[in-house]
């Protein structure tokens, strides 16, 4: 059985709501489908925090915030990219006000905006602490008045169908029924996320297992820049929730087991009772990561039933800030460590956070294939570099959502029929599905012991810090993982809501990440923002002011490339914070 | 085609039980109060057929009387009342949920909205006790 | 503290069984472990049949929901501990078709929230140009409470209207609706009117409240549904004294 759609966007979050919307705004005539494996309002968009950078403020410039971004970016970030972000983030964010986003306000109505890390001028939009959630639920709301946008609400995308260089649709399966269905259409946007699931310790949700990034990958298309995981510095031991920037942004400190605040001691600033912005707690996430981890080698952390783990001291804030600028803070704190921040600390750790990595896109969200398009954490244009800033991935969603909305349309708009082999793809990819899983038996290794093994190798080897003999240990534990992936075992035959099929097809995405991940890694013989070597401690922009590129090769290892980043106005410099 | 499947044979449709209404406490005072409306009409169709007595005379009313004195309408008349207080109470215990006030800007607290309907409970049952008593 | 406790879940496989049968799993009772975690042992280590949705484990995405011994329940944010020595009852969300296991269809939902328009209805769009709506904080504080429900459906689950009436448009369409009506950049509060002033709109509802006593967000769908049967019902009399012509 065949649909067929102008565009089929994959991922319902916010970069796939706003590319929706922007079709639909832009080129109504146009059929547009979201394929998503999660009801929109599920995707991880909804847990993010903080806020959203852009530049409103009068004593603000959008050359500030560029600036911010490639030198928070360790100079990685393509800086025509930048350049078109910041220009265009202030516009999205006011749209998005416009649809009824709840921005918090000042006392005169205008839009309030705040500190966050790495950002010279405040410039961080907010809703209450809840950004996230408030920005995708405006934009799944306001989705819905678009009512020829079709939604296919758990369905999930398991191969890409390719023809001749050009993709011309997926094969999914709709997971209440179990049948599996073709859907053609002229141009793809994958808006998938992340990957954090690839490691045991994450901020991010179950669904965020690099199903987008897997799926390009195994087309042809090149994934770009997947060595640099950004590990978020403050996460709640044991279940890695996020406890947002926002958070230290009003004023909180990191104190180590001695009440002392750690972060002087590495170049990041003198600690001063109010926050200063790009100083100490307000530094990018990459460095104040890594000070935990020499923290932790120097014997000053605490010791947890959950690991080691430093405080984040909000007392000083008082109730009345906290219960207005961090209620969800306080609230998950309560909930899930049973500490309230207002009268004690707050025990985090590092905790990984987010891709910079991801599908090759140029500005407009177009990849290496033709007919696919890309956007939001699944992407990688590259405007976060080796490093993000907090608060620029929401903005991110939105001006690359619209933009591979409009690409993708204006390319879908002369479209042509798909060709047989399109067809008899899958057809194949059909048979794969029932004979490798469905009906499957005599499979040994539980899915999860496999699952495990991959994040323990992971976090073990391909962390904060890595080295080149333990990355080669684990690209050949990730290929061995993937053997033994193709005897697992899935004693689930239903077709109704099969969850152990997801978990499978889940895990093979997060195999194939993983093998980018260690790859890329393992090729950049520097040191860059998130990606740290102990064995070459430096940054060598010689060498390898480019990014890596990985393409599958389905008889070996992996193949890397490097593709010089763009840089338009800030050369090189150093990443100076706290002077 | 939508990814809507609208209806599927094989869902299986729970089933609420006809005592649902005691699986929970706050089932049950709701349907208790649901209940007391009744008791709340029988209230008022006695009231009526109070006045009615009066409007007919000395006799008839003191007949009215001696038959309100007997067990059954006795009864029935003490049950109402607990019934009719019970609705008060519950449905002036509520108000605050449906009213959102605003004084200068914060919102008026759940307590002082109930307070202010008892209060004015109060007054009303003081001026109708007066007008029997008093006047 | 015992070091297990037994959770005794429903198992629907639509496949193999016409009805609903309960299955025991014996998982470890970790102090910090929420009934999602318990779960999630049960998947990856006993039996890994058993289907259920999660997603962000913090209580923001509201894919979790589940009857918990009786009372509809964010699995991730309910903890073992506080049902130990158990039995924890493990049930699907009551008031919903059941799909498979734990997992509910709620189609019916997502259509019910197109009905009351969820989005900013303006006579004349604002251009990006002209800024922001100026929105203070005491206006924001006007509808905040009801814009932070997650959809989580637990209102559903616990209104004992739509369990016995499915036409209901039910606590949380309401107060997105409500969300909406009050948020001072609004104006489409008369296109709304139509669909919650309908009999199955805001007057399905008798008040019970439970709706409010389960939602894990403060939303208050209650408050919401009563103050709009105020704002519907002064709606009625004034067209009833100013026919529309005369407004």
């Amino acid at each position: 059985m065949t649909a067929s759609h102008d565009v089929v966007i994959v991922g319902g979050g916010g970069a796939g709501l706003r590319a929706a919307i922007a079709i639909a705004e832009t080129n109504p005539r146009l059929s547009v489908a979201i394929v998503s494996k999660v009801y929109p309002m599920r995707s991880h968009t909804v847990s993010a925090e903080g806020g959203a950078a852009a530049v409103i403020a009068p004593d603000d410039s959008l050359d500030e915030h560029a600036n911010d971004t490639v030198s928070g970016g360790d100079w990685l970030c393509d800086q025509d990219a930048v350049e078109a972000f910041v220009n265009e983030a202030p516009q999205e964010l006011l749209r998005l006000e416009h649809w009824g986003c709840p921005w918090s306000r000042q006392p005169d109505g205008h839009i309030a905006v705040r500190a966050f890390g790495g950002m010279k001028k405040r410039r961080t939009w907010f809703a209450a602490d809840k950004t996230g959630f408030h920005m995708l639920h405006t934009l799944f709301q306001t989705s819905l008045q678009h009512e020829h946008v079709v939604r296919y609400d758990e369905w999930f995308v398991t191969k890409l169908l390719v023809d001749d260089g050009r993709v011309r649709g997926v094969v999914a399966i709709e997971l209440m029924t179990g049948r599996i269905e073709t859907i053609t259409a002229n141009a793809v946007i994958l808006c998938t996320g992340g990957c954090g699931r690839v490691y045991p310790f994450t901020t991010n949700a179950n669904i965020k297992t690099g199903d987008g990034m897997a799926l390009a990958y195994r087309a042809g298309a090149p994934l770009k820049d997947m060595e640099f995981v950004q590990y978020h510095p403050t996460g709640l031991p044991f279940t890695g929730i996020l406890i947002t920037e926002a958070a230290r942004a009003e004023g909180g400190w990191l104190l180590n087991k001695d009440g002392y605040r750690y972060l002087q001691d590495y170049d990041l600033g003198v600690p001063e009772p109010t926050p200063v912005l790009k100083s100490m707690e307000l530094g990018p996430r990459d460095r104040l990561s890594q000070a935990f981890v020499h923290e932790v080698e120097k014997g000053r952390t605490v010791e947890t039933p959950y690991g080691q783990v430093v405080h984040l001291d909000l007392r000083h804030l008082g109730a009345a800030v906290i219960n207005t600028k961090l209620p969800f803070v306080r609230e998950l704190c309560l909930d899930y460590e049973k500490i309230d921040p207002v009268r004690e600390m707050i025990p985090v750790r590092p905790v990984v956070h987010y891709m910079m990595g991801g599908v090759h896109t140029d500005l407009d969200g177009a990849t290496g294939l033709d007919g696919l398009y890309a956007a939001g954490e699944v992407a990688c244009v590259s405007i976060n570099g080796a490093n993000r800033l907090g608060s620029n991935s929401l903005p991110e969603l939105l001006v690359f959502g619209a933009r591979a909305g409009k690409a993708a349309a204006e390319y879908a708009s002369s479209p042509s029929d798909p060709s047989p082999a399109v067809l008899a793809q899958a057809r194949e990819e059909t048979q794969r599905l029932e004979r490798e899983l469905l009906n499957q038996t005599g499979g040994r290794e539980p899915i999860s012991t496999i699952r495990t093994e991959m994040q323990d190798t992971m976090e073990e080897n391909v962390g904060i810090y890595r080295a080149g003999d333990s990355l080669g240990k684990a690209a050949s534990r990730i290929r061995e993982l993937q053997e033994r992936f193709r005897s697992a075992a899935i004693e689930d035959h239903s077709r109704t809501f099969n969850t152990q099929l997801t978990a499978a097809l889940e895990l093979a995405c997060m195999l194939d990440v993983a093998e980018g991940i260690v790859h890329c890694a393992s090729a950049r013989a520097e040191s860059r923002g998130a990606h740290q070597r102990t064995d070459f401690p430096a940054r060598d922009d010689q060498r390898f002011l480019a990014h890596s590129l990985i393409y599958r090769d389905p008889d070996g290892p992996p193949r890397v490339e490097y593709l010089p980043v763009t840089i338009t106005r800030w050369p090189p410099g150093e990443r100076i914070y706290g002077r | 085609m939508s990814g809507y499947t609208e209806f599927h044979p094989r869902w299986y449709r729970q089933r609420m039980s006809t005592w649902w209404w005691l699986r929970r406490r706050s089932y049950l005072v709701f349907i208790l109060r649901e209940l007391s409306s009744v008791f709340v009409a029988w209230s008022v169709i006695y009231l009526l057929l109070l006045v009615n007595a009066v409007r007919l005379g000395d006799d008839r009313y003191r007949e009215f009387l001696d038959w309100s004195a007997r067990p059954w309408p006795l009864v029935l008349n003490v049950v109402s009342l607990a019934f009719v207080v019970f609705h008060a109470v519950t449905w002036l215990n509520l108000t605050p949920q449906a009213v959102a006030v605003r004084l200068r800007g914060k919102r008026v607290p759940r307590a002082w909205i109930a307070a202010s309907t008892y209060l004015g409970w109060v007054v009303v049952s003081a001026f109708v006790l007066w007008l029997l008593v008093g006047a | 503290m015992a070091d297990h406790i037994t959770l005794q879940v429903t198992r629907y496989r639509p496949e193999q069984e016409a009805e609903p049968s309960v299955q025991e799993y014996e998982v470890p009772l970790r102090k910090d472990w929420a009934v999602l975690d318990g779960l999630n042992h049960v998947k990856d280590h006993l039996d890994g049949t058993l289907s259920y949705r999660w997603s962000c484990r913090m209580g923001i995405c509201g894919s979790c929901g589940m009857t918990v011994n009786g009372e509809p329940k964010l699995t991730c944010a309910t903890f073992l501990s506080d049902y130990a020595p158990g039995p924890v009852r493990v049930e699907p969300l009551r008031n919903f078709p059941v799909i498979r296991d734990l997992v509910v269809e709620i189609g019916d939902f997502m259509r019910k929230l197109v009905k009351v328009k969820p989005w900013i209805v303006r006579e004349e769009e604002r251009p990006l140009s002209a800024g922001e709506y100026l929105q203070t904080p005491a206006e924001m504080d006007e509808y905040k409470q009801f814009s932070m429900c997650i959809n989580c459906m637990l209102c559903y689950s616990a209104c004992p209207v739509y369990g016995l009436d499915p036409h209901f448009i039910g606590p949380a369409a309401i107060a997105l609706a409500q969300r909406y009506n009050l948020d001072s950049r609004d104006q489409g509060s008369a296109e709304r009117l139509d669909v919650l002033s309908e009999h199955d709109g805001v007057w399905g509802c008798t008040f019970v409240g439970e709706c409010t006593r389960a939602c894990p967000k403060d939303v208050d769908p209650a408050g919401a549904i009563q103050r709009y049967k105020v704002t519907a019902a002064m709606e009625a009399v004034k067209s009833f004294l100013m026919p529309r012509g005369a407004r």
